[in-house]
């Protein structure tokens, strides 16, 4: 299988060729083209080439929530989306704590062929956060898991977080710390601030995160451990990170895209499409959102994709689920967030959504290695992005199982036009293609 | 405010027709009642208030009794039976004479005798006030066209209309002038 | 006026417009026969998720006087409690024809959903919603303010067409959980009032220093600075220190104890006296007597909390004859 993709800009850089082949990248520039022989040609002019974007932060929902997403049509969502890979959140039921369900979660992935596959390992046994999960079993599987986490939960016991920092070094993981105290958040609706006291939902004070992700980055210099911080939402939670930075610290962060782009005035709506945890911030959380991701103290964009069944998010506020989804409209908020305003190169996007998030989860090296650069002998994942394309999103069309899109209707600027994943397209034209088709 | 006549409407009865037809249903009401004593006089808003008082104080005027002591108001906006195809309608207050109107003759008085509706209501209205002796009604103008059983007893102009026409009435306590003008809807703008 | 979900629906004018609608409303009260034809036809569907006796009956009274057909559908401890219930339940409303929908929700923004979702037809009436708004309430304590502190001014016993301008109104206790308080702060500011908020720092929510009323945490001194009316708020004994609830070690209390809360901010007999000569003491009800109002208090000739009951029908009447009467797509005439 050979694709010539003309006229693409890598990284929005000067425009070349880009042949693919036998899941490689063969050739670039003006060789692409001579060697291309019977490839197939993708038009590719006026599009941005990206590296395969890669997710750190992806809820598959399977095994036990079939009905809201399955491996499969998540995948396909994320292959929708740009991504050539994701990593899958172990709070699945049963909760991913064992080898034996990290390898169910591959299996399914690789059935599915859309997008490589990462299974996360739950940090404690069933999320309880009372005792570890087996770590060592899960990093040593077919699975080969590098990223620990009880996302959902907060890993809130001291001694046990710091158990875990330890204990995933023998094997160079990492510990993805979902932040929230959860005394301080019992009950909580929404970021607790002027919006909350007047629609009288309970509130989740910022400082519940920041005191967590406070105490962790000093619990990883202490064990000279990797702290990954994810979904981190608010301005001091961007103070501390690049605190923790400055000291050296192995900490990275990840920010969403909704945390990018909507704020807690939307729960004046009371609709649930805009309850997520941790909650929607004030404009000016946002903006140091925006602001660290762009200076570098926030390292990957990972989507935090939620699906949730209607029956879940079409009830009143307080019985509703937390989370959205994320997976086909990430690179579209990021495009419109950060690069139509200026504030990021497209090199700095293929940094955030796949070089760094893939280094973060060890899955950079090897024949299947994702996040790599668009060069010569590097693995074919491709991701083209039609920078100027204004498209308006339908929750209807998505590809994932769910239709908690808080982005219904929004006009995005920058599309995901084509995907590739080891030289096969995974996507053309904005549309899946079937394996064999193309 | 003085409000402009509509153009192409004209003027059926001036300050002076009105003042004068007052006059009369006033000793109308006197001569069948043989007097005012156990007399009510309800005006029903907006425009059978002022009339009412003005009643009232001729009334009170021929007999030397207190005019105050005779009128009140009658709001029948919560019995209508049209209040679904209108916008909501503001209530008016309910203001009756000392006493009440047990056992005495209440007289009724709007402007203007159409269908017969708003009487029906002002008849409900009052049923739950409490049991007159007699209700009788007055209306400066019957333009015909009624679709209940209703008859006035006392009216200052009977005045043939079509469906299409509408009778304005204007009176000074509310509009700054008096008069009854018909009005073509097509002269409405 | 479409639904009546929160005292935001509501400017000053069509605030003084319920009012005065609820005084013309009140003197039907007072006659032998009370019950008005103006909704027959028309049913009203009291929705209660959570127990509220005073408030249910207050509303069927309402709708009752009014002529309105009333089905109660008490939802609390049966199937109905999450998810999709509540618009199944809108749903099952819809099919049978309800007019209007009184909601009684233990979730914040329950009765804005049956109104925006798209599930039901019917006028919502917001009944009281977790910690957000309980828009009956404050209008019955407008115009019970209204009927003794603007009244004499006006000169009309109801204080017809005023609003609450130049009049300050104190309202203690548990701010942080509390609609009635909400809803009072917007309402009486848009009529003119001025608010003070008195509770402990524990029970002011973080970001109601936006609120348009002033906070203090001191009791005395706002009495002292002679507010017309003073108005407790519930205070739940759980909300206090100790054991924490089924299986939970111990829960931080929001104070350390009834007895502190009472010396603090109770309402007793010497309190009482350091009001104005002209002020009323208010509690919209049910009252823990000894904790946050003493029987001296609640009892004295200056509280008006019977009368808030009363003035609760005739405000409730009120709004549903200017949800209900009219043809809803034709607003309310000017």
């Amino acid at each position: 299988m050979r694709h010539l993709l003309r006229g693409v800009a890598p990284l929005g850089g000067a425009p070349t060729d880009l042949l693919l082949a036998d899941g490689v990248i063969v050739a670039l520039g003006a060789d692409a083209a001579r060697e291309a022989g019977d490839a197939t040609v993708v038009d590719g002019g006026g599009l941005v080439a990206l590296p395969g974007l890669v997710d750190l932060h992806t809820h598959l929902r399977e095994p036990g929530r079939e009905d809201a997403e399955t491996v499969e049509t998540g995948s396909r969502a994320a292959a929708l989306g740009g991504y050539t890979a994701v990593h899958a959140m172990a709070n699945t039921s049963p909760v991913a704590d064992t080898a034996g369900v990290v390898e169910q979660v591959l299996r399914l992935g690789q059935d599915a062929g859309w997008v490589d596959v990462f299974p996360v390992g739950a940090v404690s046994v069933g999320l309880r956060g009372e005792q570890l999960a087996e770590l060592g079993a899960m990093a040593q599987s077919a699975a080969r898991v590098r990223v620990f986490s009880d996302d959902g939960m907060c890993v809130h016991d001291p001694v046990l977080m710091r158990r875990a920092l330890e204990y995933v070094k023998a094997f160079d993981g990492v510990v993805a710390q979902h932040a929230q105290e959860p005394r301080l958040t019992a009950g909580a609706q929404m970021h607790e601030g002027v919006v909350s006291a007047e629609v009288g939902l309970a509130g989740w004070p910022a400082v519940a995160e920041e005191a967590i992700i406070a105490r962790d980055v000093l619990l990883a210099q202490h064990v000279e451990s990797r702290l990954h911080v994810l979904h981190l939402s608010t301005a001091g939670s961007v103070e501390i990170v690049r605190w923790a930075k400055a000291r050296g610290i192995a900490v990275t962060a990840e920010a969403t895209p909704h945390h990018l782009s909507l704020t807690d005035d939307l729960a004046r709506t009371y609709d649930p499409l805009y309850k997520v945890n941790p909650p929607l911030r004030t404009a000016e959380d946002v903006e140091a959102v925006r602001a660290g991701l762009a200076d570098g103290t926030i390292d990957v964009v990972g989507t935090d994709h939620a699906p949730h069944t209607r029956e879940d998010k079409d009830c009143e506020w307080a019985a509703a689920a937390f989370g959205m989804t994320g997976l086909e409209t990430a690179l579209g908020i990021v495009s419109t967030t950060m690069v139509a305003t200026g504030r990021m190169t497209w090199a700095d996007v293929a940094r955030v959504m796949s070089h760094t998030p893939a280094r973060i989860g060890r899955v950079d090296s090897g024949p299947r290695a994702q996040g790599r650069p668009l060069e010569i002998g590097e693995p074919a994942n491709v991701t083209l992005v039609d920078p100027a394309a204004r498209w308006t999103v339908d929750p209807a069309a998505q590809a994932s199982t769910s239709r908690n899109t808080p982005y219904g209707g929004m006009e995005l600027t920058g599309r995901v036009v084509a995907t590739f994943l080891r030289g096969r397209p995974t996507v053309l034209d904005g549309v899946l293609v079937a394996e064999g088709v193309a | 405010m003085t409000a402009a006549p509509t153009p192409g409407s004209r003027e059926v009865l001036g300050p002076q027709e009105i003042s004068r037809a007052l006059i009369r249903i006033a000793h109308e009401v006197l001569e069948r009642n043989a007097g005012a004593e156990n007399l009510a006089v309800l005006g029903i808003p907006t425009r059978g208030l002022p009339l009412a008082r003005r009643l009232a104080a001729v009334i009170a005027d021929v007999e030397g009794v207190d005019a105050q002591a005779l009128v009140g108001e009658l709001d029948v906006t919560m019995y209508r039976d049209d209040l679904r195809r209108h916008p909501t309608r503001t209530i008016g207050a309910t203001t009756l004479p000392a006493g009440g109107v047990d056992d005495r003759v209440v007289v009724l008085v709007d402007d203007v005798l159409f269908s017969g509706r708003t009487i029906r209501a002002a008849m409900d209205a009052l049923a739950d006030l409490g049991r007159p002796s007699a209700v009788q009604l007055a209306v400066l103008v019957d333009r015909g066209h009624r679709e209940l059983p209703i008859r006035a007893d006392y009216v200052g102009k009977n005045l043939p209309t079509s469906r299409t026409e509408k009778v304005a009435v204007r009176l000074v306590e509310v509009d700054g002038v008096d008069s009854v003008r018909i009005e073509n809807e097509e002269g409405d703008r | 006026m479409r639904h009546l979900l929160s005292v935001a629906d509501l400017d000053r004018d069509a605030a003084v417009l319920v009012l005065d609608t609820a005084a013309e409303m009140a003197k039907t009260q007072g006659r032998e026969i009370k019950k008005l034809p103006t909704l027959r036809g028309r049913t009203v569907v009291n929705l209660f998720f959570e127990d509220s006796t005073r408030t249910r009956i207050s509303f069927e009274a309402a709708a009752k006087r009014l002529s309105a057909d009333v089905i109660n559908f008490s939802a609390k401890g049966s199937s109905v409690s999450k998810g999709e219930s509540l618009k199944d339940t809108a749903l099952t409303l819809q099919a049978m024809g309800a007019d209007a929908v009184v909601v009684r929700h233990q979730a914040s923004g329950a009765p804005h959903r049956l109104a925006n979702a798209g599930w039901l037809d019917a006028a919502v009436l917001n009944a009281g919603d977790g910690t957000h708004q309980h828009p009956t309430q404050a209008l019955l304590d407008a115009f019970t303010i209204r009927r003794h502190l603007r009244g004499p001014d006006v000169g009309d016993p109801d204080g017809v067409g005023a609003d609450l301008s130049g009049l300050h109104v104190a309202i203690v206790g548990d701010v942080l959980h509390s609609r009635v308080a909400r809803s009072n702060v917007g309402l009486l500011t848009t009529l003119g009032a001025r608010v003070t908020l008195v509770a402990p720092p524990t029970l002011v929510p973080i970001g109601a220093d936006r609120w348009p009323c002033e906070i203090s945490y001191h009791l005395d001194e706002v009495l002292d600075s002679g507010p017309d009316a003073v108005m407790m708020l519930r205070v739940q004994r759980e909300r206090m220190g100790g054991p924490g609830l089924a299986g939970a070690a111990t829960s931080a209390g929001f104070f350390p104890s009834p007895l502190e809360y009472t010396r603090q901010y109770g309402l007793d007999a010497r309190r009482l006296a350091r009001l104005p000569e002209h002020a009323i003491v208010m509690h919209p009800g049910p009252m823990n007597r000894g904790l946050e109002i003493s029987a001296d208090a609640a009892d004295s000739p200056r509280a008006v909390i019977v009368e808030q009951v009363a003035n609760g029908v005739a405000v409730r009447m009120a709004v549903l004859y200017l949800l209900l009467a009219g043809d809803r797509e034709k607003g309310t005439e000017a």
